[in-house]
């Protein structure tokens, strides 16, 4: 399944840099020299997804995360994914399936060379946080075969209509007790302070208030943000290894500062190629972005004044703006819950709804679906997705396809045009309302 | 009786069997639920639904499997992309055409990303409709993943009461249970024909004998098994010089009847496979014990007895020993990964296993089909080199 980013390659940067962007640069940094020491310095190392991940557990037993996700789409914007998947397929593993698996597959077949160009850690354990994605369980059973090392699995259950149920909660709950976390100790070599859990989870809760802060801001005229593509470096530490920490704290508290500046300002968001300029589309996307020319599709809406201004794929690895928080005050059961409400593990209806709600929210003048080929958890259904959601708003839609760090399925010219024509009708549509 | 009969006893009970199979308008269904007034028939997509808990609730579960290569799917295809199999485009055309009119509900069990979210379509496009998705359980702690799936079939059978199916009392289902047992024991007395005398009864020909158990009550499927069991012994059948294999992949989208029988003309007894799997998902019998809950054997049978396949979780298990196991067990020479194009588990499990067989000096070999797909002259030379380098050289090279 694909999942949101810690942005860190150099093609990736926009013209200027705001000041979280720095201190995301610097996290991340720090983050993987503290995986090449890892070894050296007897810590610990776990692999594990974004959606589901359990960063505070890990953390709290003073272990490091490597998520695998983030290593395939580094690679798609570092162009080493075409090399990387074809080195899979040589290997045996079908051109049908995700490509993130065959590329995070090639890359630890060509040295596992981490995005800051020092080789990644071997795992210690494989945790694999089974939420939203069924590719997931397959793509531990292929690292375990070639890591030997243990795995453990977190079963979370599908919220199918839209409801946590008290047996939902239970079962991951028991799991966590039972099975998660005595895997995780006796890999830690130490036992879990429940303390120091909530003491993250309690951060955890403070990022999630400025992030949910940042989404909101996208109400106003012109956005501050770009939901998508800016959303991308939004959700990099609290997706991945940094929600708990006082790391992530730090950063969301300085890019809400810098959000509410720019509306105070009446700014519009950055793009690839400096400040937006006028806001002339307000879309909301589902799907994930594709990763092997992400400034060029960027480029496509902001140079036509496109902002996002709400997406689906910055929710796979928490849905927060709905009111869930981590709590310490309930550990496990807010971990649950986390689990539970990521954005894949919804049913298509509560989808639906999701994105329904943005468009009346935030103003939407169209929706577009990037339905990217390797990810059939988001792709299955978006077609139904998109009729239906011209049914209740009567916003149109638009339909693009792509991949995420397969190079071979991204058409420029096509989407482009295809992009083009949708927004040249959002504006005859609009010019036909005001007329 | 036609000549066909006359001169092989099982050739009339195969043929009721084809025009099930053959049957896109579950007329079958139709009149079981004329018989049955008032009962629910309960559509069920692959691979695994606990269906004696749907029959002590007097509904009957009926798998489907799409629509094979007998449909043209139009409307199906406007709502997938072109990357994704084919199955849930067939069953959206069946449903769309009215042919799916005749079941009060439909289940949809956890087993790829596709299936789940097929089930999700069905809520949107036909909300009127009884639509559950079946979460089968990844921890096969008997009180951990045990007490979530027990739970998840009271949540599914009170949403079938809801819809007017008869609560289900602990005797009605521990008898469904024996009758789920006791066809399920013929299904295994003719796997054990099939691995003995393969010529006597070819895997095309088993294929349609448990293909009919998707639209029969357990006893009446029985009472066909059982019929065809007594003339395989009465057929005049002889040995070919075939290669013996076991075919894996093929668990959820079919592949069509003539694919099966393109491995088998081109030299390869198909000994074991995974075909519409469900029927074959427990290994053994549920637990029928009067002492026992029959809700928690079905879950005892599901957690300790689910075979092994792609969407299960092996935990500590290595993988590919399951399959080693098999073709142990049924003396094949080599494998036949036949996937659908695009099933994700399938297609992601193929190199593990793969590597696994490579590690035993198992030969092997790997195609790929639709439910519809028409052409088999390249699977037919592709198969056929596969059985003579295994009979000559004892491998695939």
């Amino acid at each position: 399944m694909s999942n949101p980013a810690m942005t860190q390659s150099a093609q990736l940067e926009p013209a200027e840099k705001d000041q979280s962007q720095i201190e995301q640069k610097r996290m991340i940094a720090d983050h993987f020299e503290r995986l090449a020491r890892a070894k050296a310095e007897g810590k610990k190392v776990v692999y594990t997804f974004v959606p589901g991940n359990l960063t505070e557990l890990i953390g709290a037993l003073d272990m490091l995360a490597v998520l695998p996700e983030i290593n395939a789409l580094q690679s798609g914007m570092r162009k080493k994914s075409a090399g990387y998947i074809a080195e899979a397929e040589k290997a045996g593993h079908s051109e049908d399936v995700c490509t993130y698996v065959k590329c995070d597959i090639g890359m630890l077949k060509s040295g596992n060379i981490g995005p800051t160009g020092t080789k990644l850690p071997e795992p210690d354990l494989l945790l694999l946080s089974y939420t939203g994605c069924f590719t997931f369980m397959k793509w531990f059973e292929l690292l375990r075969e070639e890591y030997k090392c243990p795995v453990v699995m977190l079963h979370v259950p599908y919220q199918t209509d839209g409801e946590i149920t008290p047996e939902m909660r239970e079962y991951i709950v028991r799991q966590l007790k039972d099975v998660v976390i005595p895997a995780m100790e006796q890999v830690a070599g130490k036992k879990l302070d429940m303390r120091e859990l909530s003491r993250r989870l309690q951060l955890s809760h403070r990022a999630e208030d400025d992030l949910v802060a940042v989404w909101e801001s996208a109400r106003h005229r012109p956005s501050p943000i770009d939901g998508y593509f800016g959303g991308v470096y939004y959700v990099g530490p609290i997706f991945s290894a940094f929600r708990g920490t006082e790391d992530a704290v730090r950063y969301y508290q300085m890019l809400r500062a810098e959000v509410d500046e720019r509306v105070r300002r009446k700014e519009g968001p950055m793009t690839p190629d400096g400040p937006a300029g006028e806001e002339r589309f307000r879309l909301v996307v589902e799907g994930p972005p594709n990763w092997t020319s992400f400034l060029d599709f960027w480029r496509m809406f902001s140079r036509e004044g496109a902002t996002v201004v709400a997406s689906t794929y910055t929710r796979v690895g928490g849905l927060y703006d709905k009111g869930f928080r981590h709590s310490p005050d309930e550990p496990l059961e807010s971990l649950a819950d986390y689990c539970l409400g990521c954005y894949t593990n919804l049913g298509l209806p509560t989808r639906t709804a999701l994105l329904e709600d943005y468009i009346r929210r935030y103003e939407a003048d169209g929706f577009l679906i990037n339905s990217v080929k390797s990810c059939n958890s988001f792709s299955a259904g978006q077609l139904v997705m998109l009729r239906e959601l011209e049914k209740r708003t009567g916003v149109p839609g638009g339909f693009i396809e792509s991949d995420l760090v397969d190079p071979r399925y991204f058409g420029k010219a096509n989407i482009e045009n295809r992009l083009q024509s949708y927004l040249q009708m959002l504006e005859a549509r609009r010019g036909r309302a005001s007329a | 009786m036609t000549d066909s009969t006359a001169s092989d006893p099982a050739a009339e009970v195969l043929a009721r069997c084809l025009a099930l199979y053959e049957d896109m308008s579950f007329s079958r269904v139709r009149r079981w639920k004329e018989a049955h007034p008032g009962g629910l028939a309960i559509g069920a997509l692959p691979i695994y639904v606990p269906r004696p808990l749907l029959e002590a609730m007097g509904c009957l579960p009926v798998s489907i499997f799409g629509g094979g290569d007998q449909l043209d799917v139009i409307r199906g295809d406007s709502y997938f992309q072109s990357y994704i199999c084919r199955i849930p485009r067939s069953t959206l055309e069946l449903a769309m055409g009215g042919q799916l009119d005749v079941l009060d509900g439909m289940l949809f069990p956890s087993i790829c990303d596709v299936i789940r979210n097929l089930g999700g379509i069905w809520n949107m496009l036909f909300p009127e409709r009884f639509t559950a998705y079946v979460d089968l359980p990844q921890n096969f702690d008997r009180d951990i993943g045990g007490r979530f799936y027990t739970g998840e079939l009271r949540r599914i059978a009170a949403g079938l009461v809801g819809r007017g199916a008869k609560p289900p009392s602990d005797e009605e289902l521990r008898a469904a249970i024996r009758r789920e047992n006791s066809r399920r024991r013929v299904l295994s007395e003719l796997s054990a024909l099939r691995r003995r005398e393969p010529w006597r009864l070819r895997a095309s020909e088993a294929y349609l004998a448990a293909r009919a158990g998707s639209v029969l009550e357990a006893q009446e499927h029985e009472a066909w098994l059982r019929e065809l069991l007594a003339a395989l012994e009465r057929r005049e059948a002889r040995a070919y010089d075939n290669v013996r294999v076991v075919v894996r992949g093929a668990f959820c989208e079919q592949p069509p009847l003539g694919l099966i029988r393109t491995l088998e003309a081109a030299g390869c007894d198909i000994v074991d496979d995974d075909f519409q799997l469900g029927l074959h998902f427990i290994e053994g019998d549920i637990e029928e014990d009067s002492s026992i809950d029959p809700w928690t054997a079905l879950s005892n049978a599901y957690l300790d007895r689910g075979v092994a396949t792609s969407s299960r979780y092996i935990g500590e298990a290595t993988k590919g020993d399951a399959l080693i196991e098999s073709v142990r067990a049924a003396a094949a020479e080599g494998v036949i990964f036949a996937a659908a194009s695009f099933c994700d588990p399938a297609l992601l499990d193929q190199p593990m296993l793969e590597a696994a067989l490579d590690r035993q000096g198992i030969p092997h070999t790997s195609l790929k089909y639709a439910e519809n797909s028409g052409q088999f002259q390249v699977i037919r030379e592709q198969a056929g080199a596969f059985s003579d380098a295994v009979k000559l050289w004892g491998s695939a090279a």
